[in-house]
């Protein structure tokens, strides 16, 4: 049988569809167990030839019930809970939490905390992104990316337990506080690290910016426009990808990140090759802005002193004043005294905006604590923009949209 | 500030200030919900809907509401609706799908968790838990450790012969609960579905 060529234009998805002509429809069940769908994601797929007529997402695999637990437990006791929603980047969730909570009670943080804080955030972000183009290249069969992408993340890995104790879990952020200060010497490895980094960053770059076949794997597939973002609450580099100019570091800034310099990507078309552009830029940003923290490292405290109520003593105080023992014994058994109200607070998480809306009625215990992930919002896209493309652009799209189902299903 | 509440309650009568520790925030009735949203959308700039939560106020009538938060990215601020559903025992609102896309997922997830309707959604189904769950679990009568229930398929259901349990709550989560006595405020699980003085779920 003669192969037919036909002439595709890729600009746009549902004109490409409705030029075919439509034929038998297959359904194909893509996941949940799946590589391409990087955690548990259920696509029901209708196919037409090699070109999806229809996408179904099926969520739900990875839910906990962490909405649900928190209402029944102290502000502190969820922390380790936030680790587990967008495991790829934990610390960056235990300070959007901690701000959120932090908010509430209208607490200030000292310098030294924030300038911690702002650490953690982009070192997460470094990591999160790593993570995401390296799977990325390795979905679309450039396998070597994802080498020198995880030899990078696992540094920083080592790093991370240094600071928290633990590699992936990290909770290291206490309300008002953290849970210790920076060990002796690790900004200098921190700096290290991020100084032997740029120039595998450039090979990455090398290997893969301007390789061709990469550039006709993911140029002109799947545009989502400026309108499209906005309209399905697409956040943090899908939406910038799509070329609206926002980031809530510097429209909102929190944990002082007003006092650093760096610039915004931004891309024009919103194609899966925008993505990965604005996501390898990203990186070198934070790297610059994890320098700047290393260079301006206030002294001082570490945690807020004034919040009685909600930060615990140190340790020497408890075990030799009796007032601090009392006020340890306080807020370990009925959790950080926070006052009533409703806060909603979001941060420019690696994958998007993580949101928390917090109703509380007083006491140790949120009444309600709604968690905005920006994975669920950048997945509910796909029955949008998925129709017309072909099924070998699945896992591009989905490499593209760099989510994680953590805080997809929470 | 950058919403000026006087001009929008000469256009929009339900609209009622709440009392917010940190944004602009609003209560609107249901029927005007809808309109509130466009206008919010066309004429101030509110481009971008980040969060629909809806809130179980347990033992108040109306008992549920939805929590809807803009933001303005032109702007750069956020603004919070609260609408109170209508109806406690078969709550509703109006669906905003038709406003802003993204709102369909959310609100599949807010019926999901508190079986509030979404009216003139266009495909309400369950998002998170499956199609067949009898239950809301983020309702405050659901315990937190889960009821026992049938697995979602039959046909695993048929040849396992196992059911979904509850979680064994005895080690969940302790804290000391405000109360008057101070024996009854020794940290404790706050769910007590599992204590022996309880009579047993079937």
């Amino acid at each position: 049988m003669a192969t037919q060529q036909k002439e595709i234009n890729l600009g746009d998805n549902s004109a490409r569809y409705q030029s075919e002509v439509p034929g038998e429809t297959m359904s194909l069940n893509m996941g949940p167990s799946h590589p391409a769908t990087h955690g548990v994601l259920r696509l029901k797929l209708e196919l037409d030839g090699d070109f999806i007529t229809k996408c179904d997402p099926v969520i739900g695999y990875l839910h906990r019930g962490d909405e649900k637990i928190a209402e029944n437990m102290t502000y502190n006791q969820f922390v380790p809970y936030t680790d587990r929603l967008d495991y790829l980047a934990p610390l960056h969730n235990n300070v959007t939490y901690a701000i959120a909570v932090e908010k509430l009670a209208g607490l200030e943080m000292p310098p030294r905390c924030e300038a911690i804080r702002v650490i953690c955030c982009e070192l997460a972000r470094i990591s999160s992104h790593l993570l995401g183009i390296g799977v990325y290249g390795m979905d679309a069969g450039a396998f070597t990316i994802f080498l020198y992408t995880f030899t990078e993340r696992e540094k920083l890995y080592t790093l991370f337990e240094e600071l928290t104790g633990a590699r992936l879990t990290t909770s290291y952020t206490r309300i008002g506080g953290l849970m210790r200060d920076i060990p002796e010497g690790w900004l200098g490895r921190v700096n290290n690290f991020i100084n032997q980094l740029g120039p595998i960053l450039e090979e990455v770059d090398g290997l893969l910016t301007r390789n061709t076949i990469w550039m006709k794997r993911t140029e002109g597939v799947c545009p989502i426009s400026k309108e499209d973002a906005l309209a399905y609450g697409l956040t943090g580099p899908n939406l910038r990808a799509s070329g609206v100019d926002a980031d809530l570091r510097r429209d909102k800034p929190y944990s002082g990140y007003e006092n650093y310099d760096f610039e915004i990507p931004i891309g024009t078309s919103g194609d899966c090759y925008d993505r990965y552009l604005v996501r390898m830029e990203e990186i070198r940003q934070s790297m610059s802005i994890v320098r700047q923290a290393i260079e301006k490292m206030p002294d001082g405290p570490w945690y807020a002193e004034e919040a009685k109520k909600i930060f615990p003593p140190r340790k020497d105080k408890i075990l030799t004043k009796m007032e601090e023992l009392i006020q340890n014994f306080m807020i370990v058994t009925e959790g950080p005294q926070i006052p009533p109200g409703e806060v909603y607070f979001e941060a420019e998480n690696p994958k998007g905006v993580l949101g928390f809306f917090i109703v509380s009625k007083g006491g140790g215990v949120p009444y309600r604590m709604k968690i905005r992930g920006p994975s669920f919002c950048s997945l509910s896209i796909l029955p949008k923009v998925m129709p017309g493309l072909m099924i070998t652009d699945v896992p591009i799209v989905l490499g593209s949209l760099d989510f994680v189902m953590g805080e997809c299903d929470r | 500030m950058t919403l000026s509440f006087e001009t929008l309650a000469k256009q929009f009568d339900s609209l009622t200030q709440r009392p917010s520790s940190d944004y602009d925030a609003f209560n609107v009735d249901a029927d005007q919900l809808v309109a509130l949203c466009e206008h919010l959308r066309d004429k101030e700039g509110f481009s971008l809907l980040v969060d629909v939560a809806g809130i179980d106020w347990n033992d108040q009538s109306p008992r549920f509401s939805v929590a809807y938060h803009l933001y303005s990215v032109i702007k750069q601020c956020y603004v919070r609706l609260v609408c109170a559903c209508v109806g406690d025992e078969s709550p509703e609102v109006p669906s905003i799908v038709s406003v802003w896309p993204a709102a369909n997922w959310h609100e599949r997830e807010t019926y999901d968790m508190f079986g509030i309707h979404f009216k003139g959604h266009p495909d309400l189904r369950r998002i998170l838990m499956w199609d067949d769950y009898k239950y809301h679990p983020l309702r405050k009568e659901f315990p937190l450790a889960g009821i026992e229930d049938e697995l979602p398929a039959a046909d695993v259901r048929e040849r396992v012969d196992a059911n979904v349990i509850a979680a064994p709550m005895m080690g969940g989560p302790f804290y000391a609960q405000a109360a008057d006595h101070m024996s009854q405020r020794e940290p404790s699980a706050a769910d007590q579905s599992w204590a022996e003085s309880n009579p047993k779920r079937d």
